[in-house]
This record gives structure tokens, C-alpha cells and sequence, in this order.
């Protein structure tokens, strides 16, 4: 049983990412092949379980609240694709 | 023997002794990547001239008096760690030129104890793969047959170390990517407890699976590199505080009355007959070498591959979400909007595996599924981990086979995910514990190396890395090179 087309289509709308047609039939097949092979985890009765998210019992770590040199502002942006000055630039974000 | 095929230890030897100089060895591992790299290729980027200075550096600090164990020793490290002025691009086209501010705490660790660095290790893109071959780069080729994978993800560590480009590698394991290479190469390969080491500068991929370890030619260099990586890291929120032992002092051959579990779920079904027989025939050393054994049953194991391929493809969607084609990396440059800029950087940024696991994280994790799904996984785990604490109740640890199957053929399971995520279904149970787990060679079939894995329980390093010594010193598959190369 494959995705429809508007299913694999919505995921990539949450993710603001673009697949090509053939993308999203190669995706509609290979998604549903996947998700079959998680159903097998509805054997298990999981009710009165406490989920793991950590494996490490560690909770809300503090740290001093000391004070660094940041780095500077040029090396920052040395990897930025687009800059402005002291700034990352980007394309429009509202259209007319 | 070439210098090449020593291992640390050895190295150590001639070095300390003056019979050989840092500037000597690393030209001898330089000749052989350039002997050997158009093969293999193991590595992202090499770093030829850091490489001269570093074993500069290293031959006065010990012309000075001042050696560690990893002095002038040549070393790669996986390109999924920051390596500051040197490009880490995980082996995606979305950072192919991202060149880091920062070390990672496991490289400046290493950096302070000397040894050299030769380049970066070629990787599954973003450590999503368990061949090598989603590289955004090249495939890598397993030294022992090159027309099969090395594993993967940290395929490019493992085939570096067993062709002789390095003599150690850090690799990280998600769900057996340390491992399994190490499997496949046939070399030692070592995932520590998760929080042992600190994965600041790591690039995320599913954090709460993540650990960094070392890929190495023996498990006495292994508790050599794990010595110089494990530590308490204040910029690491995971990262177990206290301190750590010195793993090469658990080294002491004795494992007499030491309790071994085989559970029986990781055999039979799926197992390649030759690779069950190498593991039994291992099994039969550490007896005779005075381990108490006993079969066990884990009845979960079966669940862990639907537990991992949720929890992970989650972590994976949240994590790459900062590859938004503003602040570093790749972006097209001909979109009209932020938007367009954003979806299309990624459609052309990432490969193939990394969108399927982008997409299926978001399906587990939105609106209708995230209880179906996600939460599922997470209770699953809480029984998961609990079996195993249970087990190490009864057992010092439990052996089993790293893999199903030797090396398979270079494009033998490209077009099928599922199968591909199956050949993981052995190493991913320890990363959804969180448990300590090393790999080493165990045998051969046809040619190809077999590898049989210790789990331990959590902080249990020591006890699994005495277990794979007592195993290595009984044994010689490990002093065994690939040859033919270059």
C-alpha cells in the first residue's frame, strides 16, 4: 500500500523542502515499505511504560555562567553563501 | 613488515626507540595514500602538508622528552567532526565547502596528545548508510575485495585503517557505524557507552543514538585512542560527568569466571552460516581461555530495527533543519524568495537517503502519527533497555555476530532501503540501550572478514575491552593485512 501522492507531498510542504515528481513516486512507494515494517511494534502492550528519550539519566545540566569573547563577526560570516555588511542576507521573506 | 601495517603500539616502539622518526612514518603512510587511494578511497580530504607539520611537531616534542602514547602517530578522523580551518563536509553537497571555527572536543583532545593528522574519513552523507555508497562524493571500495562496500557509515575510518592510510580513526555509531565497518574491514571498532565521550562538534545526526569511538587495527590501540577521547565535557549536556579509568589497565589477558551470554536471537534467521560458525568457533576460545558460557534469550532484539528507524529519521529531520541555506553551506542562488532558497537548497543539497529519512521523520513525528509512531518507539525502548539490564544481572557481557553476512557487492542493495536497513539489525539494539559494544575480526569467509561483537553494560568499557584482548591475544586474525593493494 503506497502514500498518496498528497501525503508525501504535505510532509515536504512541514519540511520546506522541494522533491521532483519522480522524487515523490519513488517516496510514495519506499515510505509505505518502511512504515510496514514499524507495525510489528503493536505487539508489544506499551500502556504503563515510561518512554526513554536519553539513555544517560542527566536532567536540566547548568553551567557557571561565565562570560567568552565571542567570535568575530568576519569569521562568522566567512561561511555565509550571502552577506550585507555585518549580516547574513537572505532573499525575500514577505512578498507584496 | 611496512610501518604501514604496525600497529600503534609497535609504532610506539620504534619510535620511542629512535629506530624510526614521526616525519618517517608519515611519509610512509603518505606514499601509501598515494599508492592506495585511487582504489580505496577512504578519504574526503587529505591533508598532506598539516600531516608534515604535525609530524615535525611531534619529532621535537619528543626529541624534548615530551611523548604520549599517540605521539607522531598518523591518524584520520571521520568528516562528520569540526576540524577548525579544515573543510568537514560530512559527505554532503550541502557542506562540501563548510570549513569550521571550532575543533570538536574528541579532536582537540587529540590534537594535545600529538599525533598527526592525515586527512578526513569518507562517510554515508550526514552518517545516514551502512555502505559508504550515499557518499556525496566517491564510494568507498572494502580493501579486502574492492569491489564490495566497507560498510558504513564510517566506511572511509574503517577501510583507511585496514589498508593502511592510518593507523587509527575516530568514527561515530548511530546504529553500528562504527561497528559494522570495523566488521567488514576486519579491524577493531569500539562504541563506547552513550556520554563516555563528548560530542561537542559532532554534526548531529540523531542525538540521543550518537557516539563517537575509535576504529582501530587491535583492541590494545583501541583503549590506547578510547584513553585520549573518553572525558567529561562542560560543553557536552550528555556527556557523563566524573572521570574515566585508564581502559589499557583492564588489559590484564585474565578473563577467568568472567560470565558470557549468548543470546540465541542473534543467531539463526538471516545469519550467514560461515559467519554463525566464526562466532561459535570465537565463542570456543573465550571458553577455553576460562569464560563461564551460556546461552540467554533477548526476546526484543527483533523489535530494536522498527524502534531505531523511527527514533532515528525523528532526531534526523529535527537536526537537519538548520541546513536552511543562510547562515553556512550550500544554497542556490537563483531562488526569489527566502522560502524557495530554503526548499530548493535542500532538494539540491541533500542526497537521496538523507530526504527519505528527512521525510519519514516527519511523517512519525506529525500531527495524528507522533503517538502511533514516535511515542511508540520510546516506551519500546524503555522494555529494550530494561532487557538488556536484566541480562547484564546474569552476564559480564553477551557476544554475538556484528553482522549477518560478510561485505556485500557495491550496489547489491542501493535500490531497496529496507534491505539495507536490515543489515544493521544486529549492532542497532546496544545504540537504542545505550550500551558499550566493540567489534573484532573473528574469521573469514571467502576472503572477506567476519566480526563478532562484546556488549557490556553501561560504563562496562573495561570489561568488554579485556574480553576482545584476552580474544586477540588467544588469536591471530587481527595481526592479518588485505593484500594486493596499490
Amino acid at each position: 500500500m503506497a502514500l498518496s501522492r498528497e501525503e508525501v507531498l504535505h510532509l515536504a510542504d512541514i519540511y520546506h523542502i522541494y522533491l521532483s515528481d519522480d522524487e515523490v513516486e519513488v517516496m510514495r512507494e519506499q515510505l509505505a515499505s518502511i512504515l510496514e515494517q514499524f507495525q510489528v511494534l503493536s505487539e508489544l502492550d506499551t500502556d504503563d511504560v515510561t518512554p526513554t528519550s536519553h539513555s544517560v539519566p542527566l536532567t536540566t545540566v547548568m553551567r557557571e555562567d561565565v562570560s567568552r569573547e565571542p567570535y568575530p563577526t568576519e569569521q562568522v560570516l566567512s561561511n555565509a553563501p550571502d552577506t550585507y555588511g555585518q549580516y547574513f542576507q537572505v532573499r525575500t521573506v514577505l512578498e507584496d | 613488515m611496512e610501518p604501514f601495517d604496525l600497529t600503534i603500539h609497535e609504532a610506539r616502539t620504534l619510535l620511542d626507540s629512535r629506530q624510526l622518526s614521526a616525519a618517517e612514518l608519515t611519509e610512509a603512510v603518505l606514499g601509501r595514500i598515494a599508492a592506495v587511494e585511487p582504489q580505496v578511497g577512504a578519504f574526503v580530504t587529505v591533508t598532506e602538508d598539516i600531516a608534515r607539520e604535525a609530524a615535525a611537531a611531534a619529532d621535537s616534542s619528543m626529541a624534548g622528552g615530551v611523548t604520549t602514547p599517540l605521539t607522531g602517530i598518523p591518524m584520520q578522523i571521520k568528516d562528520v567532526m569540526s576540524t577548525r580551518g579544515i573543510r568537514t563536509t560530512c559527505s554532503s553537497r550541502i557542506l562540501e565547502n563548510f570549513v569550521p571555527l571550532y575543533n570538536a572536543t574528541v579532536v582537540e583532545r587529540l590534537y594535545e596528545r600529538g599525533p598527526v593528522l592525515m586527512g578526513k574519513g569518507n562517510m554515508d552523507e550526514f552518517a545516514m548508510g551502512s555502505s559508504t555508497e550515499n557518499s556525496a562524493f566517491h564510494v568507498t571500495h572494502n580493501p579486502w575485495d574492492l569491489d564490495r562496500v566497507p560498510g558504513g557509515s564510517s566506511g572511509g575510518s574503517a577501510a583507511a585503517v585496514a589498508a593502511g592510510e592510518a593507523f587509527f580513526s575516530l568514527g561515530s555509531d548511530t546504529g553500528g557505524s562504527i561497528r559494522q565497518p570495523a566488521a567488514l574491514c576486519g579491524i577493531t571498532g569500539l562504541k563506547p557507552t552513550y556520554g563516555l565521550v563528548s560530542r561537542f562538534g559532532l554534526v548531529a545526526f540523531a542525538s540521543s543514538l550518537d557516539q563517537i569511538g575509535p576504529l582501530t587495527k587491535d583492541v590494545e590501540d583501541c583503549a590506547t585512542v578510547l584513553n585520549a577521547i573518553a572525558g567529561h565535557d562542560p560543553r557536552d549536556s550528555t556527556s557523563i560527568p566524573g572521570g574515566r579509568p585508564d581502559y589499557t589497565a583492564a588489559l590484564t589477558g585474565d578473563i577467568r569466571g568472567m560470565r558470557l551470554g549468548i543470546p540465541r536471537e542473534y543467531f539463526g534467521d538471516g545469519i550467514d552460516p560461515a559467519v554463525d560458525a566464526a562466532v561459535h568457533q570465537a565463542i570456543g576460545v573465550l571458553r577455553d581461555a576460562g569464560a563461564v558460557v551460556e546461552e540467554c534469550s533477548l526476546p526484543l532484539t527483533s523489535y530494536a530495527l522498527a524502534v531505531y528507524y523511527i527514533i532515528a529519521p525523528s532526531e534526523c529531520s529535527t537536526n537537519l533543519a538548520r541546513y536552511d541555506g543562510v547562515k553556512y553551506g550550500y544554497s542556490v542562488d537563483d531562488a526569489s524568495t527566502a522560502w524557495e532558497t530554503q526548499e530548493r537548497t535542500r532538494s539540491s543539497g541533500f542526497g537521496a537517503e538523507v530526504k527519505r529519512r528527512i521525510m519519514l521523520g516527519t511523517y512519525a513525528l506529525s500531527a495524528g502519527y507522533y503517538d502511533a509512531y514516535y511515542l511508540k518507539a520510546l516506551k519500546v525502548r524503555t522494555l529494550i533497555r530494561r532487557e538488556f539490564e536484566d541480562a547484564f544481572q546474569r552476564f559480564d557481557a553477551l557476544v554475538t555476530p556484528t553482522t549477518p553476512t560478510p561485505a556485500f557487492r557495491i550496489g547489491e542493495k542501493t535500490d531497496d532501503p529496507v534491505s539495507m536497513y536490515k543489515s544493521d539489525v544486529l549492532t542497532i539494539p546496544v545504540n537504542i540501550a545505550g550500551i558499550p559494544c566493540i567489534s573484532v575480526p573473528c574469521g573469514f569467509s571467502e576472503g572477506l572478514p567476519i566480526g563478532m561483537q562484546v556488549m557490556g553494560p553501561a560504563l562496562g568499557e573495561e570489561a568488554i575491552l579485556r574480553i576482545a584482548h584476552a580474544y586477540q591475544k588467544a588469536t591471530d586474525l587481527h595481526t592479518r593485512r588485505p593484500e594486493g593493494l596499490g
